[in-house]
């Protein structure tokens, strides 16, 4: 009706009049509160709820007995599901719903419906409980005559202050060994074969075709023979470090000079550990030689020394230099020349881990 | 005429006289015929005895509850994690911490004789030789996500309705740490089953504890017990995530519950209520029924959705390999935030100094971001009391359109935190949506830093124009969507005032001033700031950037002077005011609801007296 | 099988299942499998016939983008010297060619599959004649008797997963491009297609991947195909904790509020 701004200027709250809580609401009577059929409609509703309840819980105990544990079945809308799971599950479901809902449904319609009110009291004490405290710790302080023997109370807590080092330190302390050199070396070695992963066959130079990847380990490294000769722990580090990614691509598409020297006619190796945290960097697109990281979208270019196109890693994926053997499959002509894997604060300075032995 | 009663504002503001009388008929039950049967029951005097049990219940039988269903969103959280306790002490009985290697000799084909931790062989025996495992399994995985939703709209809605107030700060900044534990539990319970899934997060993790400036390396060798993976980084992760983390949540969450005894849990504000009194149902019998039924809800429906749904299927994934991985991989929701920001960060944040290397481009994102967002959070109620210096007990809420800047700020926080979260999904969105997820990335990296100005702007327009609706309502009333048409022929809608219980909810709030600070001059003698006139000088314009724009209530005056402008304007033509008296009388048929049009407009914004 | 049809599985007779699943599925192909190469004369004869009908289906169908001689035209479509008849047959048969229109790249489309499959037979003739190229697979490796599931598996997380998701949904390469889902594929586009390496996808020669191994990726992937992965409900996109989230942020805590505004309401 009217157009005016209705918003005045800021106003001062304590000059100005407001309105007044009009206390409680009238309250207005339930259904099943007037209506006597409505209060037995509604109390039969809650037998039944707790009724259901109880069949499920039996039901539950039939079909953990009854139905076979392989039993699969369709199910419309949600496919082809184990249905001795299901069962297990929705007769759970209908015993728990059943005594909730029941619950709910007793209080909403038959148990009083009018609220009512509560005061609350300040958290605060009282000025008397607060002189009291007062007495208290004054008593306390002077009476075991902390006041005058400072010597006691210095004592009591540099005692206080150091007796949980010894039980901290130890757990601390023994929880690892500290990093050496681990970090600066792989199972790589000058000689040691390229394998393909999982199955642990050599790999000839002219089997890896153009387009082609390969996922290697070193020689003695692949399969169920790493964990039987060198234990699971030394495996599974083999595993998570020695991983490379073998392509071989146009030498004449190659940017780096260095690349092209490591690898044998453009067939090149490198690190499978994304130099961001860690992940495989395991997809390999063969129309564009871009590497693609799953885990953070990290990519490196192939035809660039491995160099970050996109995303989060700063590094180059690191090279291993690799040549051809006597009888033509692929070896490793070194370890890689630098730490594989993600960043870390000693990366470039060895002697800060390993001493005198960097 | 006007019967306006002045009582004292703010706090007990409430009409000591004449209680509405209730017209109900005579109830089924009346409170009298309880005290004629009261009994003693004769079994819990020795327990009394020894116990002091009577007292305590006397306390708790009678404690009352306000009825919303926003409340029960924090009971959400509190039963899920009541049912992983359940589920997972069953877990726990087949349950293998180890990391040794074993070949695999179950029922699902595709992984028989694959060599696997025995930690992922027996998570997979828990699936398909328990009979019953696996619905265990995906009930305490389900109740672990249904625990840090709860938990995440529980804090929401604590956020937007200004629940953190005095006396509340405390238990706000128990709740922050409750959540980081309850994200950093989840992490340690999804990474033991030892699956591709699950590794490749812990080797994640691995990779950003390595990027701590200094310490990162040695952190790392201690965590995993030498170089990735290790063995112990699984039973260690097993220790943390049954016992270590449950004592240390159960026991905050407790002191959390006791927090809300002692304050009593706040209330929405209506007609009756103030920041003296809490309204609702005592706990016997009303809110026993609701909050155990509503136990037996949350364990039902997570109960159906274990059944229906399934979830972290780790036969799929295979046992881990450190030199394996799957598209699509991403961890639980609650810790894509971090991992998005891990993904939107550009690798140049790497730099070297001195020969070391400080990967910011990973330490920002993880191990910075974690806490960073918590801190924030648990700092936030001491910010805003500082800035408004509001030193009082806050038990009423507000809606979160009369507190637009908090509003805005909090959607905003929300709005950077679900660009972090959409970043972890940027490889799932582009399949979906047949994007880029160069595109995705960029656009993500962009919107990081823009959305939120923008969600903040829009947002606290929004809630100043909803006041601005508000406020219309009450000076105007409610439009009934009747439009009437006066002899002379102009056109009126008609407007049905509003009764007094539907406008207290409308004008009971405060509207806060920028601070005046007037504690002294800025400058000294020689013209220098001084530091706490500069604090003072921050803690203004803070103070002025929450409440410039702020809009109050109509006040009862206000009110009558909006109806003898319509009055006037309406009386203009005799035969409008005559037609809109009418319409308007005609449609006053709501119980209650003081019969007025605009005509007679003196009473309107008086208390009438039934 | 129906809901009701109560199966019995040990995994033998899953097994079983699993094979007459595939017959199922793979009659209709099995049907028009080509004949093993032989010597034979009249065979000869009939292949050069082919050639010739393959390139007249060629020259009206590829030519405006691969070249009147299949040499390639630059920015427009690659040389398919070498490509081979498998190839030929993965990208036709699957329907991603010929390609409708310029794209990232070109998407399996069977039902726009214009050829028969003796036209495709005649076409992928005709570019195997232009240089040697992979075969298209023999069938005795896509019977997938006797495959390996577990080793299939293994197999598979090694070489594919990372690209096509552990439950073989699909996932997201650079810029646009994907790697589409498993599901529903054919074994022999599945096996061409590891043996060609099509668009962003590397090749899987037989010394990479041997001919048993790739059966045996086929047989796993068609374990998954056929639901032997369906334990515990259904599976939301089969996209991992996505899917999760997905879920528990719509319907899971959707009913959880929908119950709580109930309990929080008045009764009328």
């Amino acid at each position: 009706m009217s157009t005016h701004d209705n918003t005045p200027a800021v106003v001062d709250q304590t000059t100005h009049d407001r309105f007044p809580n009009p206390g409680m609401p009238p309250h207005r009577p339930r259904r099943a509160d007037v209506d006597e059929r409505a209060s037995r409609r509604a109390a039969l509703q809650v037998v039944i709820f707790f009724t259901l309840s109880a069949l499920g819980s039996i039901a539950f105990l039939v079909a953990y007995y009854v139905i076979d544990p392989e039993l699969k079945g369709t199910i419309i809308g949600i496919g082809e599901i184990n249905l001795f799971h299901a069962a297990l599950g929705v007769t759970m479901a209908m015993s728990l719903l059943g005594i909730g809902l029941g619950a709910v449904h007793w209080a909403k319609t038959l148990m009083p419906d009018e609220e009512v009110a509560e005061d609350r009291h300040p958290p605060a004490a009282s000025d008397e409980d607060k002189a009291a405290v007062a007495q208290q710790l004054s008593h306390g302080w002077r009476s075991s005559q902390l006041n005058r023997r400072t010597a006691i109370l210095g004592s009591a807590g540099g005692a206080l202050g150091l007796f949980a080092l010894p039980l901290i330190v130890p757990v601390a302390a023994g929880l690892g060994p500290r990093p050496r050199g681990e970090l600066y070396r792989t199972h790589w070695q000058d000689g040691l074969r390229l394998m393909i992963d999982p199955s642990g066959a050599p790999i000839r130079a002219a089997d890896v075709t153009q387009g082609s990847v390969f996922h290697v380990m070193p020689e003695g490294w692949v399969g169920h023979q790493a964990f039987e000769e060198h234990g699971a722990e030394e495996a599974m580090i083999s595993k998570s470090k020695d991983q490379v990614i073998l392509v071989r691509l146009d030498p004449s598409i190659i940017k780096s000079q260095k690349q092209r020297d490591w690898g044998v006619d453009g067939i090149v190796a490198y690190s499978k550990v994304c130099t961001h945290v860690g992940c495989p960097v395991a997809l390999y697109e063969q129309n564009t030689h871009h590497l693609l990281c799953p885990c953070h979208q990290s990519t490196f270019d192939m035809t660039d020394d491995c160099k970050v196109i996109f995303g989060p890693a700063k590094r180059p994926l690191p090279q291993l230099p690799i040549t051809v053997d006597d009888e033509g499959y692929l070896v490793a002509a070194d370890d890689f020349r630098e730490p594989v894997g993600p960043s870390f604060f000693e990366r470039e300075r060895p002697g800060l881990l390993m001493g005198d032995d960097a | 005429m006007s019967t306006t009663r002045h009582v004292p504002q703010g706090a007990d503001g409430v009409r000591t006289d004449g209680p509405v009388v209730d017209e109900a008929p005579p109830p089924a039950y009346s409170p009298d015929q309880a005290s004629r049967d009261a009994k003693f029951p004769g079994v819990l005097g020795p327990v009394d005895e020894r116990t002091g049990l009577v007292k305590a219940m006397r306390f708790g039988l009678g404690k009352v509850f306000p009825d919303h269903w926003s409340f029960l969103l924090g009971e959400i959280a509190m039963y899920s994690m009541v049912i992983c306790l359940i589920t997972g002490t069953f877990l726990t009985f087949w349950f293998v911490p180890s990391m040794g290697h074993i070949t695999y000799d179950g029922s699902y084909v595709p992984l028989k004789g694959v060599g696997m931790s025995e930690a992922y062989a027996s998570t997979l025996d828990i699936s398909f030789e328990v009979k019953g495992g696996l619905l265990m399994r995906q009930l305490h995985h389900w109740a672990a996500l249904f625990f840090i939703v709860g938990l995440a709209l529980h804090a929401a809605r604590v956020f937007f309705t200004g629940a953190f107030r005095k006396p509340r700060e405390l238990n706000w900044v128990i709740g922050v740490v409750l959540a980081l534990l309850a994200i950093i539990e989840g992490f340690a319970g999804y990474s033991l089953p030892d699956d591709l899934l699950s590794g490749t997060g812990i080797r994640a993790m691995n990779g950003f504890m390595m990027s701590a400036p200094v310490i990162g390396t040695w952190m790392t060798f201690f965590i995993f017990g030498g170089e990735f993976p290790g063995e112990a980084i699984i039973p260690r992760l097993f220790i943390a995530h049954v016992l270590l983390l449950p004592a240390i949540l159960v026991g905050l969450f407790v002191a959390h519950i006791s927090l809300v005894v002692i304050h009593k849990h706040t209330q929405f504000p209506g007609p009756g209520r103030t920041d003296g009194n809490v309204v609702g149902f005592p706990v016997m019998p009303v809110y026993a029924a609701k909050a155990g039924g509503f136990f037996f809800v949350v364990f039902g429906v997570t109960a159906l959705v274990s059944a229906l749904v399934q979830i972290n299927p780790v036969w799929v994934f295979g046992p881990y390999d450190p030199s394996q991985v799957t598209a699509g991989s991403q961890p639980d929701f609650y810790m894509w935030f971090s991992d998005g920001a891990l993904r939107l960060l550009p690798g140049f944040l790497e730099f070297t100094l001195f020969d070391t290397v400080w990967s910011m481009n990973i330490f920002l994102g993880s191990l910075l971001l974690l806490p960073l967002v918590f801190i924030i959070m648990g700092v936030y109620p001491f910010i805003e009391a500082w800035v408004t210096g509001d030193r009082r007990e806050h038990h009423l809420l507000q809606r979160p359109r009369n507190a637009p800047v908090r509003t805005a700020i909090g959607l905003a926080a929300i709005s950077m935190y679900l660009v972090l979260s959409l970043a972890t999904i940027n490889d799932i969105l582009a399949i979906k949506l047949q994007l880029s997820i160069n595109d995705i990335t960029i656009i993500l990296r962009t919107a990081f830093f823009v959305l939120p100005v923008i969600v903040f702007f829009v947002v606290k327009r929004l809630c100043l124009s909803l006041q601005r609706h508000d406020r219309e309502k009450v000076l105007h009333g409610r439009e009934t969507g009747r439009i009437v048409r006066t002899p002379e022929g102009r056109f009126f809608e008609v407007h049905e005032p509003l009764d007094e219980y539907e406008r207290w909810h409308l004008v009971n709030h405060e509207t806060p001033t920028p601070l005046a600070l007037t504690d002294g001059a800025e400058r000294d003698v020689h013209g220098v700031r001084r530091p706490a006139a500069l604090a003072g000088g921050l803690r203004r314009s803070l103070s002025n950037f929450f409440y410039k724009d702020s809009i109050p209530a109509v006040t009862p005056a206000e009110l009558a002077a909006a109806h003898h402008h319509g009055e006037h304007e309406a009386l203009d033509t005799p035969g409008a005011a005559a037609a809109i008296g009418q319409h308007g009388e005609a449609v006053s048929d709501i119980p209650g609801a003081p019969v007025s049009g605009h005509v007679e407009d003196e009473n309107v914004g008086a208390v009438r007296d039934s | 099988m129906t809901s009701l049809a109560a199966l019995r599985r040990s995994p033998i007779a899953l097994l079983v299942v699993l094979l007459l699943g595939l017959t199922f599925t793979g009659t209709a192909y099995a049907a028009l499998q080509p004949t093993a190469p032989t010597t034979d004369v009249a065979a000869a004869a009939t292949q050069a016939e082919d050639v010739e009908e393959g390139r007249k289906l060629f020259l009206a169908n590829c030519a405006t983008c691969h070249g009147t001689n299949a040499e390639g035209v630059d920015e427009v479509g690659p040389s398919l010297h070498g490509v081979g008849a498998a190839s030929v047959h993965f990208q036709v048969a699957t329907g991603r060619m010929p390609l409708p229109a310029p794209d990232v790249q070109a998407s399996r489309n069977e039902d726009q599959v214009k050829f028969s499959e003796r036209e495709i037979e005649q076409m992928a003739a005709y570019v195997a004649s232009l240089a040697p190229g992979p075969e298209r697979p023999d069938a005795q490796y896509l019977d997938l008797e006797g495959a390996d599931i577990a080793a299939g598996g293994a197999a598979y997380r090694t070489n594919c997963a990372m690209c096509h998701n552990s439950s073989g949904s699909g996932g997201a390469l650079t810029r646009g491009k994907f790697a589409p889902t498993l599901m529903g594929v054919d074994e022999e586009h599945i096996y061409e297609a590891m043996l060609t390496g099509p668009q962003a996808m590397p090749v899987f020669n037989d010394q990479n991947l041997t001919p048993q191994e790739k059966e045996n990726i086929i047989a796993f992937l068609k374990f998954i195909e056929e639901g032997g992965n369906a334990h515990g409900g259904a599976g939301i996109g089969n996209v991992g904790p996505a899917g999760d989230a997905l879920f528990i942020w719509t319907i899971g805590i959707g009913t959880m509020i929908a119950l709580a505004v109930w309990i929080g309401r008045k009764a009328a």
